[in-house]
């Protein structure tokens, strides 16, 4: 049984990693085919780092994913505790709304707020570029900003505030000596969810992104429209590479962290 | 606490980007281009009920696959050692940190007409296949693409049954058969329905994977949403009204779901 369950897990993981093994192997094909290696060359990487569209949508991509995300964990966290000292009717109101760009379709979060752009394009000088796009990804990652907080004040005593300000703290210092200690592991991770999700959208921001301004999966989506670029191939390794490497180093702390607590 | 203020911003922007947006979706699809109020667009997506069961169908076959695929999968990892079981868990999720477009990409130099599937199948003499531009090519994008999604909650339930409760289900004499059906399914249905709900919505609104694998013939909700957007076929009062229909289905499903759940807790 054992062993069966090992073959299995075998088989699936075969499934998940042969389509990313595939593009590793033919982002190194000095041929355009996508079936035959035919030799090894670097090509397609040196043309990956000379396509300016590329590169451009990257630095855009990073830009808006830094922003995006540092503007939403203010927003999310300000919100957050507001929405902790609502009364529970204002509360539900409030989180049922913020709980829309989770449950709906991504594609109709992205529809609604072109509907949105359109409108203002129409009546103000509103292009659609880079103020859209940055909107739009502070929209859809407030809600996890939010969300990855919400726990923390419920596992939080709530005399503790109280307390702080008995014992001579003001508002202010009782909330940034006692809360926000609190609730920051939730505010980290709620950054890091914001920051991977804007790093990562491609449907909100294909209908919210104009010619002007666009990231790298709206890049990557029409390069797969023209028939072949194995120039995907390439980025798709490097990508693949960043994160594996980010991945072991955040393993590694994690094991070191671990391994200090226990000692 | 006097600290309901310090929300306000966040309320003014869910008022005008979350709110207004989604209202705007409602009042589109119940107008017409000059502003009058209109049911027409509604009926009209009658016309699009093929594409709807399409989407509904091949939503629901890549949804039953992930189910059965993952279950073992979160199972086995669930039983794993302490330690091996974080590694694990990353060796699974780690294809989900490349964008979905690549690895739907991926998929299309594998099946394609002269892809490696069909060259290593002509090698042995058979083909090529018409493997690609099928329905089944976009259940197969669905499922690559949203089965972290169902390992995932599967997992997070399953690391809490303790390993006594599955022993005493055995003391007592049930069979592997009865422990999985009485003992293990039951105590897992939160991840199961999580799961579901984790991809069935990703996937009856995809429109990348169905362009990208389905060819021109197997168009989703997702396709026909974006076409009235972005296509030649321009026609906002339309697509929002089957944004509307869409998102209508999605909420009865999910309501169906939660019914079976044992608690209101959702998982995300």
């Amino acid at each position: 049984m054992k062993k069966l369950g090992k073959i299995y897990l075998a088989l699936v993981l075969f499934f998940l990693y042969i389509p990313i093994f595939v593009l590793i192997v033919f982002s190194f094909n000095e041929s355009k085919s996508r079936s035959v290696f035919s030799g090894f060359t670097l090509d397609w990487y040196r043309k990956l780092f000379q396509n300016d569209i590329i590169i451009s949508s990257l630095v855009n991509t990073i830009i808006i994913a830094v922003l995006a995300s540092i503007i939403s964990t203010v927003l999310g966290t300000l919100a957050a505790i507001g929405i902790n000292g609502m009364r529970k009717v204002p509360k539900a109101v409030v989180m049922n709304i913020t709980n829309m760009p989770i449950i709906n379709p991504e594609i109709v979060t992205g529809v609604s707020l072109m509907l949105l752009f359109v409108f203002f394009a129409a009546r103000m000088n509103l292009e659609f570029g880079f103020v859209t796009l940055l909107i739009a990804h502070i929209t859809f990652d407030v809600p996890y900003v939010i969300l990855n907080i919400m726990p923390k004040f419920r596992q939080m005593d709530p005399h503790l505030y109280e307390a702080a300000q008995d014992l001579g703290c003001n508002p202010f210092s009782a909330f940034i000596k006692v809360v926000l200690p609190e609730i920051m592991p939730g505010v980290v991770s709620g950054f890091l969810m914001a920051f991977t999700y804007s790093l990562d959208d491609f449907v909100i921001s294909y209908f919210t992104s104009g010619s002007s301004s666009q990231t790298l999966p709206v890049t990557i989506y029409s390069m797969t429209r023209r028939k072949v670029s194995p120039e995907i191939n390439a980025l798709s390794t490097i990508i693949f590479g960043v994160v594996v490497i980010i991945l072991i180093v955040k393993n590694v702390i994690e094991l070191r962290q671990m391994k200090k607590k226990e000692a | 606490m006097k600290t309901k203020w310090v929300s306000a911003p966040y309320l003014v922007w869910m008022t005008v980007f979350i709110a207004v947006p989604l209202l705007m979706i409602a009042v589109f699809a119940f107008t017409s281009n000059d502003g009058g109020f209109t049911i027409k667009n509604i009926q009209d997506v009658g016309q699009y009920a093929n594409i709807f069961f399409r989407s509904i169908w091949l939503s629901v076959i890549a949804t039953a696959i992930c189910l059965v695929m993952a279950y073992p999968v979160s199972f086995i990892l669930s039983r794993m050692e302490k330690h091996r079981q974080a590694t694990m868990l990353m060796i699974v999720m780690l294809p989900m940190w490349m964008n979905f477009l690549l690895r739907t990409y991926a998929w299309m130099t594998l099946l394609g007409n002269n892809g490696v599937i069909n060259h290593l199948l002509g090698l042995i003499g058979i083909g090529p296949l018409k493997l690609i531009n099928t329905s089944g090519a976009v259940v197969l994008g669905m499922v690559y693409n949203y089965l972290p999604f169902m390992i995932l909650p599967l997992y997070s339930v399953m690391v809490k049954i303790d390993k006594s409760v599955i022993e005493a289900a055995s003391d007592l004499g049930c069979g592997s058969f009865a422990t999985l059906f009485r003992v293990i399914v039951p105590l897992s249905l939160p991840g199961i329905t999580s799961g579901i709900t984790m991809v069935f919505v990703p996937a009856i609104s995809t429109f990348i994977i169905s362009r990208m694998l389905g060819g021109g013939s197997n168009l989703l909700i997702g396709d026909l949403i974006e076409m009235q957007f972005l296509g030649n076929a321009y026609n906002p009062h339309l697509g929002a009204a089957i944004s509307l229909v869409l998102m209508v289905i999605i909420l009865v499903i999910m309501t169906v779901m939660n019914q079976f759940s044992p608690d209101d807790q959702v998982l995300i």
